[in-house]
């Protein structure tokens, strides 16, 4: 296709313009991560540290409990991302393989979930796990991150079915497997790689969710990492900007290593998702 | 025990595909899907029935009487709530506000990756960092380059002499447009990834017929381009308006509402009245009208656009 000179030179100026806007904020966290208190106290602040320090790492260690909610966080997140696959890859089947009216309903619940504050949920979901004694408890929160990430994963797998031909299945069960066996032995292993990249984004939604792990945990032991980084800001809204853009720096660093691994298969599950049979 | 029923109810109505040929799954595949369907019904079909009956008692957190039936007291009061409305009118600006430049920004990023330039790589790497950050991050992260004296925004403004002295996320007037350009950038990426996703779908021999025939760029984007591209950008649209309007944890750690409540999102507001103020019910008829509020905006939206596609 022909482009011009001149229509070349503004595309790559408007791609250099975009770079720069998503850029910036992140690499301005990471310079005042490394920024000594007396950089960040005066005014004319540059872009790269004067005088780089890893006091504020040490010091972010110190003001909060970041290892412990880390930890929280992790196990909170594993759970829920191992239980959720287990869970929805059946269905998910079901709802590829399937043209049932549940396999419909299921869909379609998929789609109006997406349309619910979580206001209207997390009311009485703090009611029923108060009386199922799950409030304040990590398995409590692993519980609503489950239900949280099914509809993505129930998209996302069901995509992935479907990529799957269902002759294979067909022809193994000519050849007289059972179905459990089929699906155990024929259709999981094509899914494998689906399965690992939806784990991974339950994974990853689990870690970073905000709002459950608030309204849900109030011992301070229990709490996960997006909980305790905001305890870094004062209630007057003062925050020691120091510590605060380390720790907020170290937080990111799982979610972005996981999904650089996983960024492609999102895409693609989404897209496979999207494209109906 | 309802959700126990409802299961019940509805394996049956399953066919039985052991009827159809060619069908390897028989016998109803109901214990395939009952993993997955209990956690659904129980902790999130039954909790959204609940909530909307909670909306019509006066539910209160601690409380030692029985909860009672109020009918629609919850709503008239709501009515009435100008404080309500008024966070309800900032949730509209903020949703609009954020969804607008955010599918426009996308879509022009979406057409460069589409292009053969040589940076691509760089900016599909980068547009990773804000959809993979948590929200809370994202939040910590722009307070920073907003900070009046330490950030890079008053800094950038200074060397350019045009003041610098502002503190963003406390001012009444800069404030919600603060929010909102964080806003964009952070829902940028799954918008740009989505439209890419469309653009990679589109006939490119089409393309290359109009660009023989001679049509322009915005020719051929319009006649081209857009229609295989309209689906996808109705769907992401509309989950982005979705996702925008129930937002909370941004803003949250942003700016917590204020300055004088002129960031207090509608979700920001129940939250507040449910978990700080212990009001079950009158948080949950919040959460009803939001509801309603977005299945209606949605429903004109997309009637609205199918109509017009109908037309063109």
């Amino acid at each position: 296709m022909r482009t011009t000179t001149g229509a070349r030179v503004g595309q790559y100026a408007a791609l250099l313009a975009y770079l720069v806007f998503l850029a910036f904020p992140f690499l301005w966290l990471l310079s005042t991560a490394f920024k000594p208190p007396s950089e960040l106290a005066g005014l004319h602040p540059t872009w790269i540290p004067q005088d780089p320090t890893l006091a504020n790492f040490r010091q972010a260690f110190d003001e909060q409990p970041l290892l412990r909610a880390a930890l929280n966080s992790l196990l909170a997140a594993l759970a829920a991302a191992v239980v959720a696959v287990v869970v929805a890859t059946p269905m998910a089947y079901v709802m590829a393989r399937h043209r049932t009216g549940l396999a419909r309903a299921a869909t379609g619940w998929v789609v109006v979930s997406q349309a619910f504050p979580f206001v209207l949920l997390i009311i009485p979901l703090f009611l029923v796990l108060k009386n199922l004694r799950l409030i304040d408890s990590v398995p409590g929160l692993v519980l609503v991150y489950v239900v949280w990430a099914l509809p993505f994963a129930l998209w996302m797998l069901a995509g992935y079915v479907r990529a799957v031909p269902a002759e294979l299945e067909e022809a193994a069960a000519v050849d007289g497997a059972g179905r459990l066996r089929i699906l155990v032995s024929v259709t999981a292993p094509l899914l494998a790689p689906g399965i690992v990249a939806t784990a991974l984004f339950a994974f990853i939604t689990a870690w970073n969710e905000f709002f459950f792990a608030l309204v849900l945990l109030k011992t301070a032991e229990k709490q996960t990492l997006p909980v305790v980084l905001t305890h870094f800001i004062g209630a007057e809204g003062v925050a020691d900007l120091g510590p605060l853009a380390a720790a907020a720096f170290l937080a990111t660093l799982p979610s972005l290593v996981v999904f650089a691994i996983i960024q492609r298969r999102i895409t693609g599950g989404m897209l496979a998702g999207a494209v109906k049979s | 025990m309802t959700s126990v029923t409802e299961v019940r109810r509805s394996a049956p109505r399953a066919p039985d595909p052991g009827r159809r040929p060619g069908r390897v799954v028989g016998h109803g595949p109901w214990f395939l899907v009952l993993p997955a369907l209990l956690p659904i019904l129980v902790l999130s079909v039954g909790p959204l029935l609940y909530g909307v009956l909670l909306a019509f008692t006066d539910a209160q957190s601690g409380r030692t009487e029985p909860t009672r039936w109020i009918g629609t007291l919850n709503f008239r009061d709501l009515l009435h709530d100008t404080l309500f409305w008024e966070s309800f009118r900032i949730g509209l600006v903020w949703a609009v506000g954020v969804t607008v430049p955010q599918f426009l920004l996308a879509l022009g990023l979406a057409l460069l990756l589409d292009q053969d330039l040589k940076l691509r790589w760089a900016a599909r790497a980068l547009a990773i960092i804000p959809w993979a950050m948590p929200e809370v991050v994202v939040g910590i992260m722009w307070r920073i380059v907003y900070n009046p004296d330490a950030g890079i925004l008053n800094e950038t403004l200074r060397d350019l002499g045009l003041g610098g002295d502002r503190d963003w996320l406390s001012g009444l007037a800069t404030a919600l447009p603060a929010v909102i350009v964080v806003g964009v950038w952070a829902g940028m990426p799954q918008t740009t990834v989505a439209l890419l996703a469309g653009l990679q779908n589109t006939p490119r021999e089409l393309h290359e017929a109009a660009a023989v025939d001679g049509a322009g760029a915005w020719r051929r984007f319009r006649t081209v381009t857009w229609p295989a591209l309209r689906p996808i950008a109705l769907a992401i649209t509309a989950l982005n308006l979705i996702w925008n309007f129930n937002s909370f944890a941004l803003v949250y750690v942003l700016t917590q509402g204020g300055p004088g409540g002129r960031t207090r999102l509608p979700m920001l507001f129940a939250y507040e009245e449910a978990f700080r103020y212990g009001q079950f019910g009158y948080a949950a008829a919040m959460g009803c009208v939001m509801v309603a509020a977005v299945s209606i905006t949605l429903a004109v939206f997309l009637v609205g656009r199918l109509r017009g596609g109908e037309e063109a």
